[in-house]
This record gives structure tokens, C-alpha cells and sequence, in this order.
């Protein structure tokens, strides 16, 4: 509380409240506040989570519920032991909660997400300070971790999409579930015939992928939900097209000119469809503590997140490398902040001729 | 209206809700003198006034007279007998030297000496006090042709009536005007933007006092020896761009003067100076500079009006019109009232407050001063009091910083307020002049648009305190 209670000392006969609020100007201020940002993001991730359920089964509304809990009794848990403030209501470890879910594959075990989510939220938020004070995006580290922990589980617990609206089908099953490989696994190991071969023709590849209909992490197979979810964010003023369009631009530049057999042969529509790509440059390349501030410095931030995807997918171990790539972009930002400063209103005078 | 595009200017600038609906369409209203005022000795830039009065009951022995401190900590003399006689209009305050304006009785009635006062702003404040004499008639002045004065004269003429500029600064309105030999101005800017949500003083005098607008406009032109006058008027104001225009257009002796009324858009702070400059000319001021280095003047236009008033009828500046507004005052209103009425008695004349109030601003609500008391005096840059309501304004606590960078797009100055609150938190306020906060005027844009709700003006005053001291070391 920044104000002051002061007892009012009016002389005046008529009524007088019994005190007035005293504090630095401005005195009225926008209606946007930290919880009202969160919670419409949260919303705007809930329609991806609906299509995978029909998509992939029950099974991924289970996970998702049991990691957005997890995320938040971690906040609320290790907060009451830290004696600081719980602030769980303000949404943010539900975004975590729901993202951590989104970048995991569908047939992991249901405890799985717990641990993601103590990864993600008390060490690298809470021990951090809390929030605004993470160096890294939270649900990012929380994947990264289950990956280096549970390799088997998070590349390969993969289901196929289901096709007979059996939404019950994987429930339970765990990673012995019917697994397949992703498209990016296919055309890293195999190349894009193969892709092609297990998938159909480009043109019915392009629109299934599009729609969500592929295998692939829970939250982050439907391009279409997601961009509509993303583009309401911009439309409320709550992120800009800044991040999220360096980001596809530059995984499609790169996978058009590294990506093919011979340079300038990629396919970059189908580089920026599969994997994580468009839940990344919306959801969270743009989280805002870990992104930079000038918009000329979040589009070199989202350029550098589509050059180290390529590299990661072309050059690295793993398939997929939008996880990787926003997390060292992540390390840059302060500075990149440095680099790209406000240009200031007023020409300054010049060192050493001011008096 | 023509599909003309709205003069602004392009970097940062903020919509708060205008609310100006309160009290837009309610003429001026003259509130009855009161029974007491208290008259600030400083009531604009500059050193405070020293206390004078006319030789007929100015008395010299010693003992009577009155030693006052001096927020300096100097001491300077109150040179007046307590329960003298004074009239509504007497000089009772004068410039000595360097930068400073004119005080004058706003009442007729028995000087009861000097008080230490609640200031709005500075803490307590001396203060002369008058109390009326309810048999005194008002005084009324008379015209004169201005057009016979010289410039010196009419300056002569502005500084005698202790002008301020009366958008909130409280510059002595002879001191803008009178330039170097080597300045060259073309431009004079009126101001009459008032971007502060609520207030609408400005919007009345435009409405109901066109004529003297331009009158005054064509003292100060003739003053700095130029033709061209631009009146910014932001566009939420269509009654007051009419009546200007109509004005203008009435007016048969334009001598050659080129006088025209420029709609702005309507974005706050297209009323600081250097906003609206931008905005009407293209021109930026350089950090440090004057607006004459770029040619410009700027004056608010009740400032302007308060010049004819001035020059034409010989009428100091004792009485304003202050807007009243808020959901918590029973009865919202523009008041004409004499410098020096306290708080308490516009807030008796006004019916009350409601239950619900919770803060008292003086001023506007991006950039006023909150008040803890009623006992305040009003003073010549008081362009509205606000009785606010808790659904009108926030008072809830405040989150860490999280980077959203809103603050860096609200900014009109290009600054980091984000920074800065950062660097107060840690102890390091002194280290934030590299974040520009120099240029910051404190328009308060950067906590409006924060929704980590984080007291970023709080944090740069902070700032620049830290700053100044480790200066001095």
C-alpha cells in the first residue's frame, strides 16, 4: 500500500468522510491490471485444449487439470514457506500450469506434470523472487527438465490423432499407448517423402496440420486456435505482432534456405505448422518477463528464436527446438534491452557542453 | 465537419477516461465572497512576494513590524500593520527582485497578518489573511482603448496584475513575454488543450469569453512583435472551437494578425507544452532549452484572458474559475472564486460531500496534488478541485515489475519509467539519469497504463531527490 491514511483536520461544519486517501499522482488510473492480462490469456488458450481432447482423448484435459494444479499449490505451497505473500490468484502459474501441459506429449504418465510444475514454478519463479523477477520462462524450464529426466516419455509418448471420435481411447493406457512419430521426427530421421508417405500429400498434410489434426505435444498441434487465440491478444493491446511474426517469419526464412537437400529447398509452411512454432511465438516468446521491452529489440529477439529452431531441428539431437531456442534467446534479453533503448522525445545536449 | 486530420503528436500519450461530463455544460457559476481568504505569499515560479501595501496605511515603527520566515530559511519583512483596511484589488504583495509575481487583495476587509497555511503542494506556507468586510461593495473596473499602449507599457500592465500562467506552472506571465534581444520567436501558442480528465475551467472561459481570447492573443502578438497565433484546442471541445472560430470571424479589427483555431486529437498530455508544440508546429524542443529557442511562445488561454482583462480594464488577477467536479461533491460546478477561499467554504457553498469520497485532488487527476484536509486555500494556478469517489479512483497496492513494457509506449518523453522504479526499489535512485529522467515532467502516463498498478511517478520524484543529493555531495 502506497498510500498514506491521513485524519482529515477539516474545519468545515458540513459532513466530512473520516479520512482521505493521500498519495503521488496520477490519481485515476487504466483498468487494466496483472490479473485481468492473465487470466484473458488463459482464456485464450482454452479452445486448443478442447480440439485436443477430441483429438487425442480424455487424457490430455487430465493432464492439463493435474499440472495447472500442480503449478499452482507450488506457488501457493512454497510461498507460505518462503512467508511471502501468496499471490496465486493473479494467474500467472495457471498460464504455467496450462503451457507446461500444452508442450508435453499426450500419452505421458498423469504424474509426470508434477514435477514439471515444481521445476517450473518454485525453482525457476519462486526462488527467482517471484513474479517478474524469472529469468527464464517457467513452463519452458519445466519441459526442458522432463525432457533431460524422462527422454523416453517426452519424445515418444506420441498418440495418433483419433479418427473414430472415441474420445475415451488412450485413457489410462500411459505410454504404452498406440505411439507414432511426429511429423518433425519423420522428417528429420526420414526426410519429407517419408513425411508425405505417413501423412498424405502435401496439400491435405498442410490443412489437417493446420486444424490440429497431427500427432504432437497436447496444446500446440492447432495453428488455426491458436493464432485466433494470439490474435485476440493483440487485439486487446496485451502483446504485439512484434515477437510472434519475427518468430514464423524467421523459421520459415531459414527452413526455406537451410532446410532442402540444396540451399533455398525448404518447405517453410511446413516447418512453421509442425512442432511448436505457433504456441511458442504467441503464447510464449511474448511472456513478458522474459522478452525484451523495445519493439525493435523484440523483433531481433523473435528473429533469433527462429534461427536457433532451424539450427536445433537441423543440426541438434532433438526433432524439435522451439523449447531450446526461447529459452537462450531468454538469457539475451537483458541484453537486448540494453541494446535497443526508447528513442528519447527531446535532442540531448551534447556531453560536456550542458553549463 | 471536414475530414481534416487532428494535429498530435507521435510518440507515446495515453486515453484516460475524460469525464469532463460533470460539469463541460455548466456555465460559470460566482460564488458569493466568503469570509475569510488566505492569500499564499508564492503563488507562481519564482521567489515568494514581499508583503506591501499602499503608503496611506502602511506604518513604519519598528515594533510593528512582523519578521516571517522564509522557506530558505532567510528573513524578510512584512511591512503592513495588522488590521489595516485593504480593498479588493490593492496591491498587497510585490515583486522585489528576479523572477516573481504580484499579490493582490481578493476581498475588501481588515488584514489580519500573516499565517502559516496548508499548501497544497510545499507543506505549510505563509500566508496573508483577510477578512471581509460584508458591508464592501465589489469593485468594478473600467475600459480602456489597449490598443494606445506601447509594449513596454502593456507588459508594465501584465506585471502590475500579477499574471501566472494558469495551466498549472504558474510562470509570471510578463517574465514569458519579455525576451532576450537575441531570441527570435514567430509562433504564439495558446494553449487550450486541457488534456486533464475532469477539469473544464479552460472550456468555459473559451466558450463564454471568445472575444477576450483573441483580444488577448492580439496583446501578446503585438507584444512579441509577430502575427501568427495557433489555438490548440483538443477536439472533445466542438462548443469552444465554434466559438472561437466565431470570433475570430467577428472580428473586424484584425490588423493583420493571423489568428487560427487548430483541433487537436484528443490524447493526454497533448496539453504540456511540449506536446502541443510538437503537435502544432513539428518543432522539438531540445532537452534544456526554452520553447523560444524553437520560436515558440506558448500561453493558456485563460492566461490569455486574464492578459486582456489585464490590459484592458486594469483588473489584477484575484479570482478564477475553478472546476468542482467529482462523483463525491453534491453539486459539481465551474466556480468563479476569490483566490484565498479555502476548501471548506466551496465545499459548504457546493451542498457537501458524499459518504463515499476517499480523495481530494487539487488539480487534475493525472498530475494534482492530494490533499488530507478541507483547510486549503485556493490559489491563482487551482484550475479545479476533485472530490473522488472510491469507484473513481485506484487505490489498491502495487505488484513487482513485469516487464510488460507498457510504460515505455505510454511515455511521451521516450523514458523508462520501468527502470527507474526498478532501480528506486533497489537503492539506487541516484543511477537513473541515464534513463532520461531529467526530461520527465511527471505527466503521469507511465502509471496510468501500468497494470502492475506501481507508483512510477512516486518512484521518479524519489529518483530525482536521490539524484539532487548525491549532486551535492
Amino acid at each position: 500500500m502506497v498510500e498514506t491514511q491521513t485524519e482529515t483536520t477539516a474545519i468545515t461544519e458540513v459532513e466530512k468522510p473520516a479520512r482521505l486517501f493521500v498519495s503521488v499522482s496520477p490519481h485515476v488510473k487504466s483498468a487494466e491490471t496483472i490479473n485481468k492480462i492473465m487470466w484473458t490469456v488463459v482464456a485464450c488458450l482454452m479452445p486448443p485444449l478442447i480440439l485436443s481432447v477430441f483429438i487425442f482423448g480424455f487424457q490430455t484435459l487430465i493432464i492439463t487439470v493435474i499440472s495447472v494444479a500442480s503449478c499452482v499449490a507450488t506457488e501457493a505451497i512454497s510461498q507460505k514457506l518462503l512467508h511471502r505473500p501468496v499471490t496465486v490468484k493473479d494467474g500467472s502459474a495457471v498460464i504455467t500450469g496450462v503451457l507446461l501441459a500444452y508442450i508435453i506429449p499426450p500419452g505421458v504418465p498423469y504424474w509426470m506434470p508434477i514435477l514439471g510444475a515444481v521445476m517450473a514454478i518454485f525453482v525457476t519463479k519462486v526462488l527467482m523472487g517471484g513474479i517478474g523477477f524469472n529469468i527464464f520462462n517457467p513452463a519452458l524450464i519445466g519441459r526442458a527438465f522432463l525432457v533431460a529426466t524422462y527422454p523416453v516419455a517426452m519424445t515418444s509418448a506420441w498418440l495418433l490423432p483419433i479418427r473414430d471420435a472415441s474420445i475415451f481411447k488412450y485413457m489410462g493406457t500411459g505410454v504404452d499407448a498406440i505411439t507414432t512419430a511426429t511429423p518433425l521426427y519423420v522428417l528429420k530421421h526420414y526426410g519429407i517423402g517419408a513425411v508425405i508417405e505417413k501423412f498424405g500429400s502435401l496439400a491435405s498434410i498442410y490443412g489437417n496440420f493446420f486444424i490440429g489434426w497431427r500427432p504432437g505435444c497436447i496444446g500446440e498441434t492447432s495453428a488455426f486456435l491458436l493464432i485466433i487465440g494470439g490474435l485476440f491478444l493483440i487485439y486487446k493491446k496485451y502483446i504485439t505482432w512484434h515477437i510472434p511474426v519475427s518468430v514464423i517469419v524467421s523459421v520459415g526464412f531459414f527452413t526455406w534456405v537451410f532446410g532442402g537437400e540444396k540451399l533455398f529447398t525448404g518447405n517453410p509452411l511446413l516447418a512453421v505448422l509442425s512442432g511448436g512454432v505457433i504456441l511458442g511465438a504467441f503464447f510464449m516468446a511474448t511472456d513478458y518477463v522474459t522478452s525484451p521491452n523495445q519493439k525493435a529489440g523484440q523483433l531481433f529477439f523473435g528473429a533469433g528464436i527462429g534461427a536457433l529452431t532451424v539450427l536445433i531441428r537441423l543440426k541438434g539431437g532433438y526433432p524439435e527446438g522451439v523449447c531450446y531456442a526461447i529459452l537462450l534467446m531468454n538469457t539475451l534479453t537483458p541484453a537486448i534491452d540494453q541494446w535497443f533503448k526508447p528513442r528519447r522525445f527531446a535532442p540531448q545536449p551534447q556531453e560536456g557542453a550542458q553549463k | 465537419m471536414a475530414a481534416e486530420t487532428l494535429a498530435t503528436f507521435p510518440k507515446g500519450g495515453i486515453h484516460p477516461k475524460e469525464s469532463k461530463e460533470l460539469t463541460e455544460k455548466l456555465p460559470v457559476e460566482v460564488m458569493p465572497p466568503p469570509s475569510q481568504v488566505r492569500l499564499f505569499l508564492k503563488q507562481h515560479a519564482g521567489a515568494p512576494c514581499r508583503v506591501s501595501v499602499k503608503k496611506r496605511v502602511m506604518t513604519t515603527p519598528s515594533e510593528e513590524r512582523l519578521f516571517l520566515k522564509r522557506h530558505a530559511g532567510d528573513l524578510y519583512q512584512l511591512l503592513v500593520k495588522k488590521k489595516d483596511k485593504v480593498f479588493e484589488g490593492d496591491l498587497v504583495g510585490s515583486v522585489e527582485k528576479g523572477l516573481g509575481a504580484n499579490l493582490h487583495a481578493s476581498l475588501s476587509g481588515t488584514l489580519e497578518g500573516v499565517e502559516n497555511v496548508q499548501h497544497p503542494m510545499v507543506g505549510k506556507a505563509p500566508a496573508l489573511v483577510i477578512s471581509a468586510d460584508p458591508e464592501a461593495e465589489p469593485r468594478s473596473y473600467s475600459s480602456v482603448d489597449w490598443k494606445k499602449f506601447s509594449r513596454e507599457e502593456l507588459i508594465a500592465r501584465i506585471k502590475d496584475a500579477g499574471i501566472v500562467g494558469l495551466g498549472g506552472a504558474g510562470f509570471p506571465a510578463h517574465a514569458k513575454l519579455t525576451l532576450g534581444p537575441d531570441v527570435k520567436v514567430d509562433t504564439l501558442i495558446l494553449n487550450g488543450a486541457e488534456c486533464e480528465p475532469y477539469l473544464t475551467s479552460d472550456h468555459r472561459i473559451m466558450v463564454e469569453h471568445p472575444h477576450d481570447i483573441i483580444e488577448g492573443a492580439k496583446i501578446i502578438l503585438k507584444i512579441l512583435g509577430i502575427d501568427y497565433c495557433a489555438i490548440g484546442i483538443e477536439n472533445n471541445k466542438p462548443d469552444a472551437i465554434e466559438a472561437l472560430n466565431r470570433a475570430i470571424a467577428q472580428d473586424t479589427s484584425k490588423n493583420g494578425y493571423k489568428i487560427a483555431v487548430k483541433p487537436l486529437k484528443v490524447k493526454y498530455p497533448q496539453g504540456s507544452a511540449d506536446q502541443i508544440m510538437q503537435s502544432l508546429t513539428g518543432r522539438v524542443r531540445p532537452a534544456g532549452a526554452r520553447s523560444s529557442a524553437i520560436g515558440i511562445i506558448v500561453q493558456n488561454v485563460y492566461t490569455t484572458k486574464a492578459i486582456y482583462d489585464a490590459v484592458a480594464f486594469g483588473k489584477p488577477f484575484y479570482e478564477r474559475v475553478v472546476t468542482i467536479a467529482g462523483k463525491g461533491i453534491k453539486r459539481p460546478a465551474n466556480l468563479m472564486v476569490k483566490v484565498g477561499t479555502s476548501l471548506a467554504d466551496i465545499v459548504d457553498y457546493l451542498g457537501g460531500t458524499t459518504p463515499d469520497l476517499v480523495k481530494v485532488v487539487i488539480g487534475g487527476p493525472m498530475m494534482g496534488f492530494s490533499v488530507s484536509t478541507f483547510d486549503i486555500p485556493i490559489t491563482k494556478t487551482t484550475s479545479g478541485v476533485l472530490f473522488l469517489t472510491k469507484d473513481e479512483v485506484d487505490t489498491e497496492s502495487y505488484y513487482p515489475c513485469i516487464r510488460c513494457g507498457f510504460c515505455l509506449e505510454a511515455c511521451p518523453m521516450g523514458l523508462e519509467p520501468n527502470n527507474i522504479g526498478i532501480y528506486v526499489e533497489a537503492g539506487r535512485g541516484a543511477e537513473t539519469e541515464q534513463f532520461g529522467i531529467d526530461d520527465c515532467f511527471e505527466c503521469g502516463s507511465c502509471a496510468f497504463v501500468c497494470p502492475a498498478k506501481r507508483p512510477l511517478v512516486q518512484f521518479i520524484r524519489l529518483a530525482k531527490m536521490k539524484i539532487r543529493e548525491s549532486k551535492k555531495k
